[in-house]
């Protein structure tokens, strides 16, 4: 460990682990999703009564809803969490799965570039219901 | 590896013919366990809820499209076919958010020992059946 070297040296602790491992690289990655992962536990279970508030709805029944900014703010922030989770998730799942490196990146750009539009669709929809 | 031929696990066998060569069963005869059936789960219902975020994004395109598209979205949700879905992602999310508390309190560093294991297993099992169905009666006694 690199931090130990010169214990009189101020590192963080983040400041010691990044660059640690065989690949050199990860450590952001896997902080990255437990950061979302953190942030997915409150806004999950407000989804949970999101949903079941709007059982049945109808399209005016969605717009006042989202005109309300608490609901409008707390689907954008679930939103950017899910769709950044997901991805994070979604990248290690295939760099598991798929072995030929060059078929690896193509998946992994075109996962990615899913994500995007559908994450951006979703804020999109939203913002269009609350203002 | 000395020899290349070893990645790809072929071989010649004693009469010459080149053979794939024979490995090992793994998955074929290792006994199932909480440990490795629930960590499979949690990548099984985290690769699903994906599924579910992107029908999300298209339901909320729905509601701001217009009246019309979001009748015709609640609709499709409304038959029997949309329910089953719905508590498929219903049970796939509140399986993923225990297990996914259970993963945060190991990287706390907390439950590594084995009977804490199963027993917190045996908790995201009940947390997820229990919320599921909880959810599902509210939402059947409101709606």
């Amino acid at each position: 460990m690199s931090g130990t070297k010169n214990p009189g040296m101020m590192r963080t602790f983040l400041g010691r682990a990044r660059g640690s491992g065989s690949a050199r690289a990860g450590l952001d990655h896997w902080r990255a999703q437990r950061l979302t992962a953190i942030a997915l536990l409150p806004l999950t279970i407000y989804f949970v009564i999101s949903v079941l508030v709007l059982l049945g709805a109808d399209q005016a029944t969605m717009i006042a809803y989202m005109h309300k900014p608490w609901n409008a703010v707390l689907f954008l922030s679930l939103i950017a969490s899910l769709f950044y989770h997901l991805h994070l998730g979604l990248q290690v799942v295939i760099e598991d799965y798929v072995q030929d490196s060059v078929r690896r990146v193509g998946t992994l750009l075109a996962m990615r570039g899913l994500v995007i539009l559908f994450g951006v669709l979703a804020g999109y929809a939203v913002l269009k219901l609350a203002i | 590896m000395q020899d290349i031929r070893d990645a790809s696990m072929r071989g010649r066998n004693t009469e010459g013919r080149m053979v794939a060569r024979p490995l090992s069963p793994h998955l074929q005869v290792y006994k199932p366990q909480m440990s490795s059936t629930l960590s499979i789960f949690h990548r099984i219902t985290g690769v699903f809820l994906g599924l579910g975020a992107l029908l999300l994004s298209l339901w909320l395109a729905c509601a701001a499209a217009s009246a019309a598209a979001f009748a015709f979205a609640q609709g499709l949700v409304d038959t029997i076919f949309g329910m089953i879905v719905l508590f498929g992602f219903t049970v796939a999310l509140f399986y993923h958010f225990a297990n996914g508390i259970r993963h945060l309190a190991w990287d706390a560093g907390y439950g590594f020992e084995l009977p804490e294991m199963y027993r917190t297993g045996y908790a995201v099992i009940a947390a997820c059946v229990g919320l599921s169905v909880l959810v599902w009666i509210i939402g059947l006694v409101i709606g």
